[in-house]
C-alpha cells in the first residue's frame, strides 16, 4: 500500500496547537519506515489518522490531505492495521480465537474464510494456543502478539505499530519483533513502526523518518544515514540512538544506616507468591529487585514500602528509619509512612488525587500539617527541579508519559522520604527522562536515601543498583 | 483476576444451548410464577425444577456455593413476612408492630417456596452462560444492534481490570499520606478515580475496536453462528411447562390467588 501525505496537519478539538503540520510524505509500497520524533512531535497523531481512527469534525480538523492507495483512510477501513502500546486496553474478546476473529467480521469475512484466516494468523506471530484459550491468562508479549494476529487476520496492506513493545519486559519485546519480522516477510505489507528503541527495530527497517515538533520531516534517509547526520539530535530529544548512551551521573557510593531489613518473608495477596525472601536496605545504596512476569516483584515492593502486611516473616523498620513510629510498617499511619517509605507506582495515574500538577505536589506536604508558605516553597523546588512548571496549573491525567513519570517521582519526593521504592519507573521512557531520573535518583542515594527499584532494564540496573534481588 | 468472568465449563447437553433459549426459559417460568402468591404452584415448579437441576452439568459443590446467596435469601424474606405480612386468622404472637398470625404464616412459606422456585433455576441457568455465547444470540437469534450487544461485551472484559485499579489506588492512597481519616470521603474520591481511569481505558479500547473496522460501514460476518435448534426450543417449552403445570395444580387445589385480583 502506498502512502502519501500533501501538507497534512491535524489539530486535536479544544487544542491551540498543531498535533502535526505541513506533513509531506511519501512512503512505497512494502517499504519498511521507523518513524522517530521528539514526544510532542505527532507520531501518534499520525499513525491514529493513518490507521482511520483520528474520528470526525468533532474530534479536531484536519488541513492538505492523507492519502492510502489514492484513497482517505477512513474509508480504506481495515487496509490500515494499528497495534497499540498497552497490551491490557488492545484484547477486545475474552477468547484468543474470537479476538483474531473480531477485525474480519467487521470487515464482513465469510465465516470459513474468517478460521482460515484466523489459524494462519496465529501461527504467523508464533501463538501457539488452543482457539479457546483465554485472552486474560496471557503475558504482556502474548497480548501484542494477539493483536498484531488480530491485524494480519485482515490482511492489512499497512502495518502500523505504535510503540508496540514498550510495556514489555526484553523476552516481550523479542516475541513481538520476531513476530513483525516473520509477518512483514511473509505479507510484504508496508509498515510504519513508532518506538524509542531504535535498536530492537533498526535491522528490520529500509528508511527512517524523523518529524520535526514544529511540523514537516526534520531528516528522513537509510537508517545508517539518518543517524549519523541526526544522531546527536535524536539522543538529545529522547531518541535512543544505538551508540550514544544516556548520559550517567557518577555517584559517590557511601553506605550509611541499615533501614530496612525482610526477615524470611512471605508474600502475596489472598496467597502466598513466595517465601523465605532476606532483603536488606541500608541508606545510600540501591537495591534492584529483578526477575521474570509474574514472579512477584510488583509484590514484594509493596511489602517492603509498608502496603501489603507480610504473609509470613517480617519487614522490619530500624530505630534510625522508623524513628518512634513502631518497627513494622505495615502498621505505621499512612501519614508515617510519607517522611519514611515513599512508593512510586507502575502507573503513575493510580497515584494522582488532585486536579492541577501544583495541586498534586502539595497532598503531602499538606498532610504532614506543612505550614503553607513551607508547602509552596517545596512545591516551586520540584517545579523547577522536574522541569514541571510550565505545566503547573494543567491537570495530571493530561500529561504526556514522561511528563506523568517526572510527577508522580516528584509527588514522593515532596515528603522527602529516606527510602524511596519505584516499580518500574523506566518502562516506556525515553531516554532524555531515562536519564533524568537516574540522575535525580543518584543524587538521593547520594544524600542519604535508599532507593528499591523493581526493573527489567538492564542498563538501568547496571547504572544505578548496588544490589540486585533476583525473584 | 478476570478469570469471575468466565462461565463454569463442562461436557453436557446444557453447555452447547444457547444462552438465548436459558434466558427465554428463566423468563417463562418466572413470569408465570409471578402472577400468583400461594403455596401451591410454587411448590410443585420447585419439585420439578429439583428433577431437572440433576442435568444443570454442575457439581454438587458449585451448585451449593453458587446458589447459596438464594438459600439464604429465601428464609429471611419469609421471616420477615412471617413478622410484617398481612395479618388474617388465628394470632400466634405480637410484639410492637410484628404480628405472627395463621395468615402470614402462610404467605410467608408461599414467598420462601417462590424465592427458591425463581431463583434457583435461573442462578444455575446462567452458571453455564458464557457471555460470548450470548452475546452471539443476543445479536443473531434476537437481532438486537451489534454494536450495541459487541460493545457492552467487550467493556466487560474489563471489569477485571478495574478490580485491580481498585486495589491499586486503595495502596496509592496509603502511599500518599491520606489513608488515615475520612473514610467515606476517601471512598468517594477513589471511586471517581476508578471512573476516570475506566473511562480512559473504555476510550483506548474503542480505539482498538475502531482500528480492526468495528463500526464501518460493511455488513458484519458473524464468526461463530448461533443456533437456535431444537433442543433450544425443548429447554424453552420445558420452562413454560414448568410454570404452566404449577398455575394448573394450584388453580385445582384451589389456592391460586392472582396477584392483580
Amino acid at each position: 500500500m502506498r502512502v502519501r501525505a500533501r501538507g497534512w496537519g491535524w489539530r486535536h478539538a479544544g487544542r491551540q496547537a498543531w498535533a502535526v503540520r505541513a506533513l509531506d510524505l511519501a512512503i512505497d509500497p512494502g517499504e519498511r519506515v521507523l518513524l522517530l520524533g521528539a514526544s510532542g512531535a505527532g507520531k501518534s497523531t499520525l499513525m491514529a489518522a493513518l490507521a482511520g481512527v483520528l474520528g470526525g469534525d468533532d474530534e479536531g480538523e484536519g488541513e492538505g490531505e492523507l492519502l492510502l492507495d489514492g484513497s482517505a483512510p477512513a474509508d480504506a477501513r481495515g487496509r490500515a492495521g494499528l497495534v497499540l502500546q498497552d497490551p491490557d486496553s488492545q484484547v477486545i474478546l475474552a477468547r484468543v480465537g474470537d479476538d483474531v476473529a473480531f477485525g474480519c467480521e467487521n470487515l464482513g469475512v465469510p465465516r470459513d474464510e474468517i478460521w482460515r484466516r484466523v489459524v494462519e494468523a496465529l501461527e504467523a506471530v508464533g501463538l501457539d494456543l488452543p482457539l479457546d484459550h483465554p485472552s486474560s491468562r496471557l503475558s504482556g508479549g502474548q497480548k501484542q502478539r494477539l493483536a498484531l494476529a488480530g491485524v494480519l487476520a485482515m490482511r492489512p496492506g499497512l502495518i502500523l505499530l505504535d510503540e508496540p513493545t514498550a510495556n514489555l519486559d526484553p523476552d516481550g519485546v523479542r516475541e513481538v519483533r520476531n513476530a513483525v519480522v516473520r509477518v512483514a516477510d511473509a505479507t510484504g505489507a508496508t509498515l510504519i513502526v513508532v518506538e524509542h528503541r531504535v535498536d530492537v527495530w533498526l535491522p528490520l527497517v529500509d528508511r527512517v523518518v524523523v518529524l520535526a515538533p514544529a511540523g514537516g520531516v526534520l531528516a528522513e534517509g537509510t537508517p545508517s544515514a539518518v543517524l549519523e547526520r541526526q544522531g546527536a539530535a535524536l539522543a538529545a530529544s529522547g531518541v535512543w540512538v544505538p551508540g550514544v548512551p544516556p548520559t550517567r551521573s557518577l555517584r559517590v557510593r557511601e553506605e550509611t544506616a541499615l533501614l530496612l531489613r525482610a526477615e524470611s518473608l512471605a508474600i502475596g495477596r489472598g496467597s502466598t507468591l513466595r517465601d523465605g525472601i532476606d532483603v536488606s536496605i541500608a541508606g545510600g545504596r540501591a537495591t534492584a529487585i529483578t526477575g521474570a512476569n509474574g514472579a512477584g516483584k510488583s509484590t514484594l515492593g509493596l511489602t517492603l514500602a509498608g502496603l501489603l502486611p507480610p504473609r509470613a516473616g517480617a519487614v522490619v523498620a530500624t530505630d534510625s528509619l522508623a524513628a518512634g513510629a513502631g518497627t513494622l510498617p505495615h502498621r505505621w499511619k499512612s501519614r508515617e509512612l510519607l517522611t519514611r517509605i515513599g512508593t512510586v507506582f507502575q502507573d503513575p495515574e493510580h497515584q494522582f488525587l488532585a486536579g492541577t500538577v501544583r495541586a498534586e505536589l502539595a497532598v503531602g506536604p499538606r498532610a504532614l500539617r506543612m505550614a503553607p508558605d513551607l508547602v509552596d516553597a517545596r512545591v516551586d523546588e520540584l517545579l523547577e527541579r522536574l522541569r514541571l512548571a510550565p505545566l503547573a496549573e494543567a491537570n495530571p491525567f493530561t500529561l504526556s508519559g514522561g511528563e506523568k513519570r517526572r510527577l508522580s517521582v516528584a509527588t514522593v519526593l515532596a515528603t522527602s522520604p529516606r527510602v524511596l521504592v519505584l516499580d518500574e519507573p523506566t518502562f516506556g521512557q525515553d531516554s532524555r527522562t531515562w536519564a533524568e531520573l537516574v540522575a535525580l535518583l543518584a543524587e538521593l542515594l547520594d544524600g542519604g536515601s535508599a532507593v528499591v527499584a523493581i526493573t527489567h532494564d538492564a542498563e538501568f540496573v547496571q547504572a544505578l543498583a548496588d544490589e540486585e534481588v533476583r525473584l | 483476576m478476570t478469570d469471575i468472568l468466565l462461565p463454569v465449563r463442562g461436557t453436557q447437553a446444557i453447555y452447547g444451548i444457547n444462552p438465548v433459549a436459558k434466558l427465554g426459559a428463566a423468563f417463562l417460568l418466572g413470569g408465570c410464577l409471578i402472577l400468583s402468591i400461594d403455596w401451591v404452584s410454587a411448590a410443585v415448579a420447585l419439585l420439578l425444577e429439583c428433577a431437572l437441576f440433576l442435568f444443570a452439568g454442575l457439581s454438587a459443590r458449585t451448585f451449593w456455593l453458587r446458589t447459596l446467596p438464594v438459600w439464604l435469601a429465601a428464609p429471611l424474606t419469609a421471616a420477615t413476612i412471617a413478622l410484617y405480612g398481612q395479618t388474617s386468622g388465628q394470632i400466634y404472637f405480637e410484639f410492637l408492630f410484628a404480628r405472627i398470625s395463621e395468615g402470614s404464616l402462610e404467605l410467608a412459606l408461599a414467598t420462601l417456596l417462590r424465592v427458591l422456585a425463581i431463583g434457583l433455576p435461573s442462578v444455575v441457568l446462567f452458571l453455564t452462560v458464557d457471555p460470548t455465547d450470548l452475546a452471539d444470540g443476543l445479536a443473531q437469534v434476537l437481532h438486537l444492534p451489534a454494536r450495541f450487544v459487541l460493545g457492552a461485551l467487550a467493556a466487560l472484559r474489563l471489569v477485571g481490570l478495574f478490580l485491580d485499579d481498585w486495589r491499586s489506588l486503595e495502596l496509592a492512597r496509603r502511599a500518599r499520606g491520606v489513608g488515615d481519616t475520612g473514610r467515606i470521603r476517601r471512598t468517594a474520591g477513589q471511586a471517581f478515580a476508578l471512573l476516570v481511569l475506566s473511562i480512559r481505558r473504555g476510550s483506548k479500547l474503542a480505539t482498538a475496536m475502531e482500528a480492526r473496522a468495528f463500526g464501518a460501514p460493511i455488513q458484519r460476518t458473524w464468526a461463530r453462528e448461533s443456533v437456535f435448534g431444537a433442543r433450544d426450543w425443548v429447554l424453552v417449552a420445558l420452562g413454560g411447562a414448568i410454570g404452566a403445570t404449577a398455575i394448573v395444580c394450584a388453580v385445582l387445589a384451589g389456592s391460586w390467588n392472582f396477584i392483580a385480583a
